[in-house]
């Protein structure tokens, strides 16, 4: 088998993959390539022709493939190698990767791995829909394939069940393109995508939004004729005598992405359950060394900006591991979360690592207003930050300066209180 | 003017195809559906039974403990895969301890070899996951795992392959009775044959009906089942049981052949045999069974539930014979569990059955039992370079959970019974199969089913002819 070496290789051409690389190479590393499965970069960018991408990055509203196309554009000015139509087969934790493509199979050694593998959608089987399973039922993700790269509608009369970002655009895309949307059915009582898509989406084309509902059944033997669809309660159980049938050729389904992570079992990385992405510390570093993640692999973000932004660390430090210029000195300071923050990423950092600010990612579980992020280690407050309105399709991005994690250990709570409350306290 | 038709190709017509090809005789089988392995072959436990289940001096288990034996050259000349896993049956109680003792004798009278009682700490050390309450169970290790689409599929195909005919989207409608033959008829064409064999599954009685007196009935039983992903696999080592009760062998929890983890089959009787919805209730009910066996298992990981409709005849046996009022004409119906694994044992007795009622059998000089069916990632690094050099698409991955090549799906497709619907892809090399249920690949299998069909991707359907996927292009 041909074998060949890299300084860093990074899996996924993504906006994640992309904008590591990119990263990489200007720091210094001339041997950096990416590996791609589709047969162009630029990931699920490509599919995504809608606009709101770059407001952060580049202050202008871009579409996906434009957005994709300015990294595209980075990585062949840095004369950066991609391989494309290629899978990796397999990885392991001395970072030893078989790929294979038409080409047959080779062997690649890295010095440093960036993984950006990104997520992929829940499906009708994950949630366990009864009744009958005719065509007609896709993940919105897939429809938008078959619409916007493919150039197919997926039907005429179509029903959204989940009220995430990719649902509500795939309802307006739906009506744009001569469909009707009957309903976006969403289990929460509250849209789990961004508001902005709620409004952009949803309202501006009337489509109705029925929050606290869920199909409680497919019909349909060959083709989906109906769903039932019924009121849910505060638990989520179906409320009995509430179910009414809606006439539809077309089930979506926007319920959820899963960080993409079977490579990351290969190579022996811990896995966060919470996530479902790797473990990392304020470097991007997975639990093996020299292994990087970054984007949607680590935790699903809400916006490419910040995707964009979390990679370009991952591709800084394996530039500063390959150079053999990575410091591990001291102990970790892990972060907890409490109060209805679900996760807080990175996960961990070493003091004498950080930047001179740590961005903190994190998720709510349900709509909180007028609350206070609270960081506490050993007793002691070490900040606080206000924050107005938060909802668990947007992300939280709180940024911390490093000397206020000076002289921490052991482990730093994030809690989140609702500003009354600790109002009271005082 | 065939000598013999078979009406169904699901296992068991397959199998009987597939054993009347070694003989110089002119075989057709055919089906209503638009492909092979569309009925209860298609969805089921996946099991080889071991046969201590069956009661004493049954059908079922004189084709239970001699079909079991023939699997391993079967699936080595088929080149699919099985395991002898073996089996589990898990008592709580005393009483269940009881009916475990039962079991044994009730194999021992079927002839059913290595067979013990495990105690509760050999249990745990077989099944670490296994519900601490557990007492102790029936150990069979005969029990198996196995692909049943995959080895419907080969068996058709290699019946086709030794000159076996077949003739799909044949919905019978009636059989007329001749004096010296049959003529089978569906709405528009008609097949005549010398010998009929029923093989129609959960309408073996209708199909009967047609031409001799009504003497049993097949009531529908549907069973419910969560697929669990493969990482979720490796939490049962067995083949694993409760106790069995009224309803049947009760849920079960087992890994498949190729690594996931199946639970189920809640059963109810029905009176639609193709009514194969879900139903909540049932789901829970398989779910629970489940977690009572292994308590450590969640339906978090579930990537597909599904129902299977299985042929419950009321005679309570199976039933497989000539007809008693119609000479030439075989009935191989009520074949309900453990139907797969009887599967080869009566396509053989069908043999004497046929050969008894006067069909002359002559053996074919050169009938190969043997087909090729690995994929191109289960071959060996140097079969791969010379596919990879005859066809470099064997490079190329479409199904990123299951790992299949477009030349697999090439395969799939271009076979002697080769697919023509995503599901038939599905079925024949798992693409859709694995985690994202075919959210990834589907869009692509069409292309190449489009491509290699040579008809517009919107005629393309998932499964059957009017589940379209498509509606049109865009604006």
């Amino acid at each position: 088998m041909e074998k060949s070496e890299y300084d860093v290789v990074v899996i996924g051409g993504g906006p994640a993959g992309l904008a590591a690389a990119v990263e990489a190479r200007e720091n210094g590393i001339s041997r950096v390539l990416i590996i791609e499965r589709d047969v162009e970069p630029g990931g699920i960018l490509q599919q995504c022709i809608h606009n709101g991408f770059g407001l952060f990055e580049f202050s202008e509203e871009l579409t996906g493939p434009e957005y994709a196309q300015k990294f595209i554009n980075m990585a062949r000015k840095d004369e950066i190698e991609i391989m494309l139509d290629t899978i990796v087969t397999s990885i392991n934790s001395s970072k030893e990767i078989t790929v294979m493509n038409t080409e047959g199979k080779k062997e690649i050694l890295a010095k440093s791995v960036i993984l950006a593998m990104g997520c992929r959608e829940r499906t009708r089987g994950a949630i366990s829909i009864p009744g009958e399973r005719p065509a007609g039922v896709f993940t919105a993700g897939t429809a938008q394939r078959y619409i916007n790269i493919e150039g197919y509608m997926v039907g005429k009369k179509v029903v959204i069940l989940g009220s995430g970002d990719i649902g509500m655009i795939m309802a307006r895309r739906i009506v744009l393109e001569g469909g009707e949307v009957k309903a976006v059915v969403a289990r929460s009582s509250f849209p789990k995508g961004l508001t902005r898509n709620v409004v952009q989406c949803l309202d501006h084309y009337d489509i109705p939004l029925l929050l606290s509902h869920n199909i409680v059944e497919i019909k349909g033997k060959e083709r989906v004729e109906s769903v039932v669809i019924a009121e849910t309660d505060m638990k989520k159980q179906v409320i009995p005598g509430t179910e009414k049938e809606y006439e539809c050729d077309t089930v979506l389904l926007s319920v959820g992405l899963i960080p993409e992570n079977e490579l990351s079992k290969q190579a022996g990385i811990e896995l966060d359950r919470k996530t479902g992405g790797p473990v990392v510390n304020e470097s991007m570093e997975t639990s093996v060394e020299g292994i990087f993640a970054c984007g949607n692999v680590v935790h699903v973000h809400d916006l490419v900006d910040f995707v964009t932004a979390e990679s370009r660390r991952a591709g800084k430090n394996a530039a500063s591991y390959v150079r053999g210029e990575f410091k591990r000195n001291g102990d970790y300071v892990t972060f907890s979360t409490s109060g209805g923050l679900t996760y807080a990423v990175p996960h961990k950092f070493r003091y004498s690592n950080l930047p001179d600010k740590l961005d903190i990612f994190m998720r709510v579980d349900m709509v909180y207003n007028d609350s206070l992020i609270i960081l506490e280690n050993r007793g002691k407050e070490i900040a606080r930050f206000r924050e107005r309105h938060l909802t668990p399709g947007e992300m939280i991005k709180i940024t911390v300066k490093k000397e206020m994690f000076e002289k921490t250990e052991g482990v730093i709570n994030i809690n989140l209180v609702s500003e009354k409350e600790s109002g009271n306290e005082k | 003017m065939y000598d013999v038709a078979i009406i169904g190709a699901g296992v068991t017509g397959s199998a009987v195809a597939r054993e009347l090809s070694r003989f110089n005789l002119r075989v057709v089988v055919i089906d209503r559906e638009n492909d092979v392995c569309c009925g209860t072959s298609k969805a089921n436990s996946a099991i080889i039974h071991a046969g201590y289940d069956p009661e004493e001096n049954t059908l079922m288990a004189k084709f239970n403990s001699e079909g079991n034996p023939m699997f391993d050259q079967l699936c080595r000349e088929l080149d699919i895969p099985f395991k002898r896993i073996g089996s589990l049956v898990v008592a709580y109680d005393d009483e269940q301890i009881e009916h475990l003792e039962k079991l044994y004798r009730r194999g021992l009278n079927n002839k059913i070899q290595k067979m013990s009682i495990l105690n509760q700490e050999e249990l745990r050390k077989r099944e670490p996951h296994i519900n601490p309450e557990a007492k102790g169970a029936l150990l069979a290790e005969t029990a198996g795992i196995i692909d049943p689409m995959l080895l419907t599929i080969s068996l058709i195909e290699n019946a086709v392959m030794n000159g076996c005919d077949l003739k799909l989207n044949f919905a019978v409608t009636s059989i007329e009775k001749n004096s010296k033959s049959f003529k089978i008829r569906s709405k528009s064409e008609s097949v005549e044959a010398e010998y009929v064999i029923n093989a129609a599954g959960v309408f073996a009685d209708r199909i009967h009906n047609m031409v001799s007196a009504s003497d049993f009935r097949i009531k529908p039983r549907r069973g419910q089942y969560f697929l669990l992903d493969k990482c979720e696999g490796c939490m049962v080592n067995s083949v694993i049981f409760p106790c069995p009760d009224r309803m049947g062998k009760g849920t079960l929890v087992t890994p498949t052949v190729h690594g996931n983890l199946i639970l189920g089959p809640s059963s109810d009787d029905l009176e639609d045999p193709e009514d194969l919805s879900t139903t909540p209730e049932l789901l829970e009910k398989a779910r629970n069974g489940a977690k009572k066996l292994i308590p450590e298992i969640t339906t978090r990981n579930s990537i597909r539930t599904f129902a299977g409709m299985r042929a419950e005849p009321d005679t309570g046996d199976f039933i497989v014979r000539e007809a008693p009022d119609t000479p030439r004409f075989f009935d191989a119906a009520g074949i309900k569990s453990p139907g797969l694994t009887a599967a080869p044992a009566i396509a053989e007795y069908m043999i004497s059955l046929l050969e008894k009622a006067g069909l002359g059998m002559e053996m074919k000089k050169n009938f190969n039992p043997e087909i090729e069916r690995k994929l191109f990632l289960e071959r060996s690094g140097e079969e791969q370079e010379k596919l990879l050099k005859k066809n470099p698409l064997y490079g190329r991955i479409i199904c990123r959970c299951e790992n299949i090549t477009e030349g697999d799906i090439l395969d799939a497709i271009h076979r002697p019974v080769g697919a023509k619907t995503l599901d038939g892809v599905k079925r024949r090399c798992r693409p859709g199969m694995g985690r994202c249920q075919g959210g990834f690949c589907g869009p692509k299998v069409q292309e190449i089913l489009a491509r290699e069909l040579d008809r517009p991707v919107e005629e393309i359907v998932l499964e059957k002819k009017n589940s379209y996927i498509l509606t049109g292009k865009t604006k």
